[in-house]
Parts: structure tokens; sequence; C-alpha cells
């Protein structure tokens, strides 16, 4: 008796640990961004299709916020999250930005045709050195920007259904 | 093509498990010689597994991007080296690698273990085959290292140059070495347990396995924390990180385990309890893989959150738990060992195991109590170094005096409980000493005299005992080593000092006890780097450093890391680390003297080697 009730509490010990477990997976663990310069210059950056350049500001025209999406035809995520991103920019009366980069522009030509545009603008980096100023890792993110240039929000990797609905309550809220 | 054939080798491997699993079955039941057949299949599926991870390192070095994996972890402009140890720093290749380790101790352990009855090895066999074959269904299911992309890809993303440095390049496989050192251990307990075969000759055999483990795992947490000294820069080499927690809890269960199979090899006693730690061992390593793998732990181990990872070890490991669970409670019924005096070596090492099982404790539940009270309350917290701290220095202090006087006991009984003269002038040489340094430090003097010379009696004990014959080697070198391990850790806490000021180039600042100028910086292309050296000058009292720290801006993916320059001697580092200040000209320096890091290491390395001098044989 006295092993069957020695039994009984180790179990129940370690089925409640890993219950816990089991729950711990599904709680939100994405990065909180770091906090501290949140603020980025104004650079100065060339449009894709024309090749005239522009600078980060004159972006906004009247808008408080804009989203930009750093995207390549050549990155396997970026076709993941597509359809994210149009369903944004279907949703949004927010400006998105389309950050072309270190990429072909026949190739991003086909992208987009395939699968269709739904930048407002879209810009060229093609030797990678625009992303610097945004504090990009790679591709793709997406960041959202206010009209002083700081960075409200910013999603390492591609977006989902979820990061959409947070971007439409964010910036519905403001 | 070659993706191909890593992956029907797997295949192969998965379906020659099962063959193993019945052969050892019906070996176990039936036969008394042990089946030919058991060692040929074990040998084939070690072979498989091996070619299945040749293949995916020939995908890495040939930098096939077709290769999910090598797409998302590798890129032509890396060196050959971090290529190839690209192969095992991602989550699916390192499971490869655990798998490869894991068949290759299974086999070791059929050859090696001819001395033993047959129905335990084929029933070890048999536990054995139910991990691998968990393993390489967690690595079908949910991380394939095969996985194709099509389109293939022109270039990689690339390793995350934090990783790029030697010592992280072989932590992983060392660890794992560790890690599946304990799966043994594990099988090969539950085989004992129901063949009623937990002997002298089982546990020497189990030490031998131990010992393995033990030191690959010492050396693979020392090589950790060298990477967390050099690379991260952070100014310190261990951080109480719940990653690096974790690979130091099987570290306390095995070394627990070391010396009480030690007390069963010897006096046929604590079978129950060396059981429990051999079980115990394996899942810490198994919770442990789960917590990092599956993301619940934040830090820079984490390879992906995948809950769905997740799940399947968690599965997994319950499975695993509940089968020893019902082994242990079923077939536990131990005679009542014989009785031992009071003081004498068993009770010196029954306190060295409530040490560590405390120890253990307090990493425990400092490592998972966040996780809990997440899910519990919905709160983040992180549990930091002063928990830590204040729960296990103190008891450290009564640990490393049992420890200076239990290596002497005899085995059953102390005859004589001899105070020689020497030792108490030890003991009061060692107090003096401590006195002097902690009335240096102005605080807490009675706390630090304490603490200081506990660890300097056991520093003097273990020298002396280099003398006594009657002591193996083994013993005498890992007690001498971990006396050290601890003074330096002791002295080092003590005694570090750091500076921070930011400065411009050209500037110069002075502060209380240094001077501190930057001097210029440099630019310079390396590989697949941009490198920004700058000289800083360090003087005092007109003695003068120049350290040349570096930033490493990397291209793929878009990162930048900063290397210290550590000028390192006998008894002091001096570092100097550099920050990246965005948007200004200025960079954060910091300047830091830490004593006698080279001892930790020395030590550290030296307590492996105590390890290893135990595995010679002197049956």
């Amino acid at each position: 008796m006295k092993i069957r009730l020695s039994f009984l509490f180790v179990l129940t010990l370690i089925v409640f640990i890993l219950c816990v477990f089991f729950l711990s997976l599904f709680e939100e663990k994405s990065y909180v961004p770091e906090k501290t310069n949140n603020k980025i210059e104004n650079f100065s950056i060339k449009d894709f299709y024309t090749d005239k350049s522009l600078n980060l500001k004159i972006l906004f025209e009247d808008e408080k916020y804009i989203i930009i999406n750093i995207w390549s035809s050549w990155c396997i995520p970026c076709r993941q999250e597509h359809k994210h991103i149009s369903n944004l920019s279907s949703f949004n009366s927010s400006k998105i930005i389309g950050l072309n980069y270190k990429d072909k522009k026949n190739n991003a030509i086909k992208f987009l045709n395939e699968l269709g545009n739904p930048y407002d603008t879209i810009l060229s980096d093609k030797d990678g050195t625009k992303a610097i100023f945004l504090g990009a890792y790679g591709v793709p993110e997406t960041f959202v920007i206010d009209s002083d240039l700081n960075i409200i929000k910013k999603y390492i990797g591609p977006i989902n259904s979820e990061i959409v609905n947070e971007i439409r309550n964010l910036l519905n809220d403001y | 093509m070659i993706n191909l054939i890593g992956n029907y080798s797997l295949i192969f491997a998965l379906i020659i498990s099962l063959g193993t699993m019945f052969f050892s079955f019906k070996n176990f039941k039936y036969n008394n010689i042990l089946d030919f057949n058991l060692i040929v299949l074990v040998f084939l599926q070690f072979i498989l597994i091996f070619c299945s991870f040749c293949t995916l390192l020939l995908a890495f070095i040939n930098s096939d991007f077709s290769n999910l994996a090598v797409y998302n972890n590798s890129h032509t402009t890396k060196p050959l080296f971090y290529k190839i140890s690209g192969s095992w720093g991602n989550h699916e290749g390192s499971l490869l690698l655990w798998l490869l380790v894991l068949s290759l101790f299974s086999l070791i352990f059929l050859i090696q273990s001819k001395k033993l009855s047959v129905s335990f090895r084929s029933l070890s066999i048999f536990f054995q085959q139910i991990i691998i074959v968990g393993f390489i269904l967690f690595i079908f299911y949910t991380s394939n290292p095969f996985q194709l992309i099509i389109p293939t890809p022109n270039e990689g993303l690339g390793l995350n140059p934090i990783l790029q440095d030697p010592a992280l390049a072989i932590h992983p496989p060392i660890l794992y070495l560790g890690y599946v050192g304990s799966s043994i251990i594990f099988s090969s307990s539950l085989a004992a347990l129901v063949c009623k075969y937990t002997t002298n000759q089982w546990a020497r055999d189990i030490k031998k396995w131990t010992l393995i483990s033990w030191i690959f795992l010492t050396i693979g947490i020392m090589l950790g924390s060298i990477w967390a000294y050099y690379e991260l820069g952070w100014g310190g080499f261990w951080f109480w990180d719940p990653v690096e927690n974790v690979s130091l809890m099987p570290w306390f269960c095995l070394t627990a385990l070391l010396h009480c199979s030690s007390v069963l090899e010897k006096r046929s006693s604590l079978q129950s309890w060396t059981i429990i730690l051999a079980l115990c061992t394996f899942m810490l390593s198994m919770s442990g893989t789960f917590l990092v793998r599956s993301g619940i732990l934040n830090s820079i181990h984490t390879f992906a959150n995948d809950p769905e990872r997740g799940i399947f070890i968690l599965i997994f490991l319950s499975c695993l738990i509940l089968l020893s669970l019902i082994i242990y409670f079923k077939y536990n019924n131990f005679e009542k060992s014989n009785k031992s005096f009071f003081v004498s070596k068993e009770t010196a090492i029954v306190i060295n195991n409530w040490f560590m099982m405390y120890f253990l404790a307090v990493v425990l539940i400092g490592t998972i109590y966040p996780i809990f009270l997440e899910v519990i309350t919905k709160e983040k917290i992180s549990v930091g170094p002063p928990y830590f701290n204040q729960l296990i220095i103190p008891l450290l202090i009564p640990f490393l005096f049992i420890m200076s006087i239990g290596t002497k006991l005899d085995w059953i009984k102390n005859k004589e409980i001899n105070v020689r003269y020497k030792k108490i002038v030890l003991l009061i040489l060692s107090v003096l000493i401590s006195y002097l340094i902690a009335k240096h430090l102005n605080t807490k003097i009675l706390y630090s005299t304490v603490l200081i010379s506990a660890a300097l009696y056991l520093l003097f004990i273990s020298i002396l005992d280099l003398k006594n014959d009657k002591l193996k080697w083994s013993q005498k070198t890992s007690h001498l080593a971990f006396s050290i391990l601890i003074i330096s850790i002791i002295l080092n806490s003590i005694f570090s000092e750091e500076q921070s000021v930011n400065l411009k180039a050209g500037e110069e600042k002075k502060l209380s006890k240094y001077t501190i100028r930057f001097e210029k910086i440099s630019k310079s292309q390396i590989e697949n780097y941009t490198s920004l050296k700058a000289e800083i000058w360090v003087s005092q009292n007109n003695n003068e450093l120049i350290f040349y720290p570096e930033l490493r801006l990397y291209k793929v993916p878009e990162t930048i890391t900063s290397e210290a320059d550590i000028k390192t001697n006998l008894f002091n580092d001096n570092l100097v680390v550099v920050n990246y200040l965005k948007d200004t000209d200025y960079l954060n320096i910091r300047y830091q003297k830490k004593p006698f890091m080279l001892l930790i290491w020395i030590s550290a390395l030296m307590l492996a080697v105590g390890g290893i001098l135990g595995l010679r044989k002197k049956y």
C-alpha cells in the first residue's frame, strides 16, 4: 500500500509538470523588439519602377503610419506571406511600401505578375544597404512606422493572419 | 539525389529498429546466448544513420540549397569549417547528430558488455531502441533535415554569426555525447531492474558509462561557457541562463550518480537510489532537450518556436517517464541494505548526494518556475543570478568542508577519528588568509571569510591528499580540480572590476583608477564580414595596455557582433569590449579586469582529466 501511495504521488506530480509544459507551449513567446533606438533616420531611396530618388518622409504624404515590408523574389517565406500582405493591403487604409531587397528587377516583376502587387509603392534596395537603416536582419521583415519615423512594431520573419489582425487593430487604435 | 539517399537511409534505420526490438525481446525471453543477428542489426543501423548524416554533411559542404536546412543555415561565402559545423548548428541537423551518437553508443554498449548476462544486454538494447525509434519519428514528423525547396534558390540565408566560433562549433556534439551517454545508463538501469541485476558488476559497468557522459558533459558545459565569455563579450562565463541551467542539471545528477555507484560497487547498498539517479539523469537530459527545442525558453539557443515539435517531444518524454515509473515501482523490491556506521565513507557520499540534489532542486526550480508562473498567472518573470547565488553559495560552505573531510573516511565504519595537528594548522592558515582577503573587501567580512576559508581548506587538503596512496588518482585529480575551480570562481566574482565609458576616436577619459584612451579605428574586409578594429589604450600607474577590440558587421544575415580583445595571463584577464552606439560617432567601451579566468578553464579541464583517469582499466 505504501508503494502504491508513493507511486500515485510521483505520478500526479509528473503529470502536473507535464500539463504545465503542455500549456506553456501555446503561450505567446515571440520576442518583444528592443525598445532602444526605435527612431530611424530619414534616408533616400530609389523607386523600383522609375528609379527616381525618394526619401522616406515623402512617402507618408498625409498618412500618419506606413507599413514597410521587405521582400525578395528569391525568398521562399516571402512567397508564403504574400497572401497576408495582400490581405493587409485590402483592409487597410495605411500605405504599404514594399522594399525589394537584393533582387534582380526582372525576377521581381515576374514575382509580382504571378502573385499580384499588394504594395502602394515599391522601393528598390539592390545592394541591401538601405535595409540597414531600418535595422533589418534579413527577408522577410515587416515594420510599422509613424510619421516621426519611429518604429512602432517590427516583425521578423513572414507574417501570418494573426499578425495581420494585430497590425489592423494597432492602426485602428491610434 | 543525395537528399533522397539520406532520407531513405533513415527510413531503413527505422525498419531495422523494429527488427532489433523484435529480436532483442525474443532473445531476452528465450535465449541464453546472444543472437548474432542483434549485433549485425545494430551495426547496420549505425551505418545507415551514419550514411544519412554524411549526406547532410555533403549537402552543407557543397552548399546544396535545394535542401531546406542548408538554405536556411548556410551561405556560399561561409568558411568551410563553419559550413561543416553548420550542419549540426541547426535544429534538424543537431537531431540527426543526436541520433547518430545514440546508435553509435548502442553499438559500443553491445560490444563492450560481453561480461554481463545476455538477458540484461538484450533488454538494454530493447529500451535503447525505443529511444532511437522515438528520435527517428521525431525527425520525420517535425524536423526532417532532407526537405527540398523547389525552385532551388541561388543563395542561402546564412548561419547566425554569433554561432560562427570554433568553441561553439564543437560545443553541441560534445554536449550531446554527454546527454546520449546517459541514455545508455537509462536503458541499462531499466533492464537491470527487470532482470534483478543491480549487482556490483552492474555498478562497475554503469560507472564506466556514467564517467563517459560526465566527462563529455563537463567539457561541453565548459566549451559553452568559454563561448559565452569570448564570443558574446558579456564579460562573464556563467549567467544562469535557462539553457545553461538545463545542461547543468544532468551534470549534478551524474556527479551524484558517480559517487553513489561506487557505494553500490563496494558495498552493495543504495541500489534503489542509484537507479533513481540513473533514470533522472536521462529524464533531465530529455526535458532539457524539450525545453530548449520547443522554444518555451527564450534564449540564444532557441532554434525555432514550433509548438508541434514541442508536443512531439512532450509526448515522447511522457511515454519514457511513464515507462520508467511503472517499471521502477513494479520491480522495486530491494532487500534492506546492511547497516553502516554513522561516520563512514557511505555517509559522506550520501551527504554529497543530498547536496547535489539540493543544488539540482535550486536550479530546477529557478529554471521552470517562470514557465509555471506564466501558465498559471500570465505573469512574465525571469529568474536571475541573485536567486541562485543566495540559495547556492551559503550551502556551498558546509559542502566544501564535508568534501574535505569525507574522502579519507573508511568504508562501513571509520576506526579512529584522528585529528592530526597538520590539518588544524591548515585550517587556521586558511581562515587567516581568508580573513586578510575578506578585509580587503570591507563588506560582509564574516561571510566571505567563512566561504573563502572553506574553499581554501579544501584546496589545501586536496593538495595534501596527492601524496595519499590509499586514494585513486582519478579522485585526487578531480577533487583538486574542483577545489581550484571553486576558489577561482569565488575570487573571480569578488575581485572583478568593470569600467564603462562612451568615447569618440581620439578622446581620452580619466577614471578613478585608470585612464582610457580611444586612439583610432580601422576598417577592413575579411571573408564574410567587415571588421572595425578599435585601438584602445588603458593605463594604470604608468602601466599601459593596448587593446584591439573588434566589431564585425556580417552581411548575411545582417548582424553586428562584438569581439572582445582579451589579454590573458595565469592570474588575470584584462579585456576590452566595444559596442556600437546607434546614430552617434561614439563607441561604448567597457574595460574589465577578471582575475583567475585561465585557472577556471584549466581546472574545469582538469576535472574532466580526472574523469578520464577513472576510465583506466584496473580490474
